[in-house]
């Protein structure tokens, strides 16, 4: 699915490479934890999986294909099989949320009576049934989490990538959005959650068998069992 | 077909599309203000262009089907080369008509600078004789040297040495009118560039979003560049409408051509038409400059 062999990153200015040697694979229906302090490079780790970056040096094979080989068209049709949660969701603020929930088929040309269907079941599925026709800067930090977790999924990919989804939100929040992401997984999508807060981490552990990968010194390990 | 197919689904669009650009902002007011500015200046260009192209024609065609003779030579010979002439000009291909003027048609002619008194039967005028030519005109060479050879006295005039000038001057006149056309639409392209690309600065945010649900740079480019088409050509629909009302009022030098452009400044029949072009070419403008700005943003926001 998503495949990282060797794969370096450097944003080009003084300080070298910001990740090196990342050799990772996420197979479907794992469920990954990425950890590390600020500054590691976790965002830019989940760029690279997005097709947002391409990496420096080393082989980056999102199903198969090589993204140094893939045109920017490509790499955009590509990208609608990951979803993707930002903390601080990114959402266009003039359009409703159910619009801004809709967006992926917009772009993709899939609306339709169907796809209303579903994003009505996808907005009660996150509990936003209610603030369907709110603007987004009138939505609370977690109902912004989970209007951009049902963005995320609406075009049904088939790995969801999470920046920080619980960094700005409190914990009983934290706790309904793992919940979300859980269930995803139980689906059978991969899920991979970029964050520093152990005790999600450990909350998660305890309802999922998840893999927890830690930044350091540039390089991704594998963390170790005290988490 | 298929690119008239292409403009009606462009000109249709995506409405869902053009609502992921957020509406307002400054760029609004001015691409349309300069479409309408420019297409406004582009119909006194045109008109000017015309007219002077009008006037060129003019004086090239009025000009060349007329010449004069003159017949300087003492008293008792003015009259029999008077009419020496006018036989030459009678055999001469390509006139039509030759006439010589009268005492009372000189001193009409000369009485702006002398006067009505003026004894033009007691003075050494010249003689003059008015040749008005046809089709594609005589040969005016052959003429001056069969008039050497039978009428010594006689000098042929066709107006050529003050036609020239007076027809490249209209003619340059005409060329920088379309070289004004030229610049108008350059500055229009250079102004909606400018608008654009802060519209893509303005929404590099709305651009990061549809690019991280997937779509292509074709979708976020067009979106732009639909809106900043229409309002061009809404701009330059008002411009040029303002242009042609302020054309129709005017003032006019009574319809005499030779008034020159100061009062023939103006379009004629068909040649209105030409304004029609001027909306549909600021969109074209528009498109390709907003086009260019944004395949250049989205390759720099990369």
């Amino acid at each position: 699915m998503i495949e990282l062999e060797n794969v370096a990153y450097s944003y080009g200015y003084a300080g070298g490479e910001l990740l090196t040697e990342i050799s990772l694979k996420l197979a479907p229906g794992s469920f990954h934890f990425l950890t590390g302090p600020s500054g590691a490079g976790k965002t830019t780790l989940l760029k690279l999986l997005y097709g947002a970056l391409v990496p420096t040096a080393g082989h980056l094979r999102l199903w198969g294909q090589d993204i140094r080989a893939m045109s920017r068209d490509d790499i955009a049709i590509l990208r609608r099989k990951v979803g993707v949660v930002h903390q601080d969701c990114r959402f266009l603020d003039h359009l409703p949320v159910a619009e801004n929930v809709a967006l992926p088929l917009t772009v993709s040309h899939q609306g339709g009576p169907d796809q209303a269907q579903n994003l009505s079941d996808l907005l009660g599925w996150v509990g936003l049934t209610a603030r369907a026709d709110a603007l987004p800067p009138e939505l609370s930090g977690g109902e912004r989490q989970r209007a951009a977790l049902a963005r995320a999924v609406i075009m049904s990919p088939e790995i969801v990538l999470a920046d920080e989804p619980t960094g700005n939100i409190d914990w009983e929040m934290s706790q309904r959005l793992l919940h979300l992401l859980v269930e995803l997984n139980r689906m059978g999508k991969t899920i991979m959650i970029a964050t520093h807060d152990l005790q999600l981490i450990r909350a998660a552990k305890s309802q999922v068998q998840a893999r927890v990968l830690r930044i350091s010194n540039r390089r991704v390990q594998l963390a170790g069992a005290d988490l | 077909m298929r690119a008239l197919h292409a403009a009606l689904a462009f000109l249709i669009g995506d409405p869902q599309a053009d609502r992921m650009v957020p509406p307002a902002g400054f760029t609004v007011t001015l691409t349309v203000f300069t479409s309408a500015a420019m297409a406004f200046l582009a119909v006194f260009a045109l008109a000017l262009s015309l007219a002077s192209g009008r006037l060129a024609e003019r004086w090239g065609d009025d000009l060349a089907k007329s010449a004069t003779i003159r017949i300087s030579a003492p008293a008792d010979q003015i009259e029999d080369q008077t009419r020496a002439a006018l036989r030459v000009l009678e055999t001469t291909p390509g006139v039509a008509e030759a006439r010589a003027l009268s005492d009372e048609d000189q001193r009409v002619l000369l009485e702006p600078w002398f006067g009505p008194d003026l004894p033009v039967d007691q003075l050494p005028i010249p003689r003059l004789i008015e040749v008005i030519a046809e089709g594609d005109g005589y040969d005016a060479t052959g003429l001056r040297l069969r008039l050497q050879a039978e009428v010594p006295g006689a000098v042929l005039d066709d107006h050529a040495a003050w036609r020239r000038p007076l027809v490249e001057a209209a003619g340059r006149l005409r060329a920088l009118g379309w070289l004004a056309i030229l610049l108008i639409g350059g500055a229009t392209g250079a102004m909606i560039t400018l608008a654009a690309n802060a519209a893509l600065a303005a929404n590099a945010q709305v651009i990061a979003v549809m690019r991280l649900v997937g779509a292509r740079d074709n979708y976020i480019a067009g979106a732009f560049v639909r809106r900043f088409t229409l309002r061009a050509a809404a701009g330059a629909l008002g411009g040029t409408v303002l242009g042609v009302l302020t054309l129709v009022i005017l003032p006019r030098g009574g319809g005499d051509d030779e008034t020159g452009v100061l009062t023939g400044l103006g379009l004629s029949g068909l040649q209105w038409g030409w304004t029609l072009v001027i909306p549909p070419l600021a969109a074209a403008v528009a498109f390709l400059a907003t086009r260019a700005a944004a395949r250049r943003s989205l390759q720099r926001l990369s």
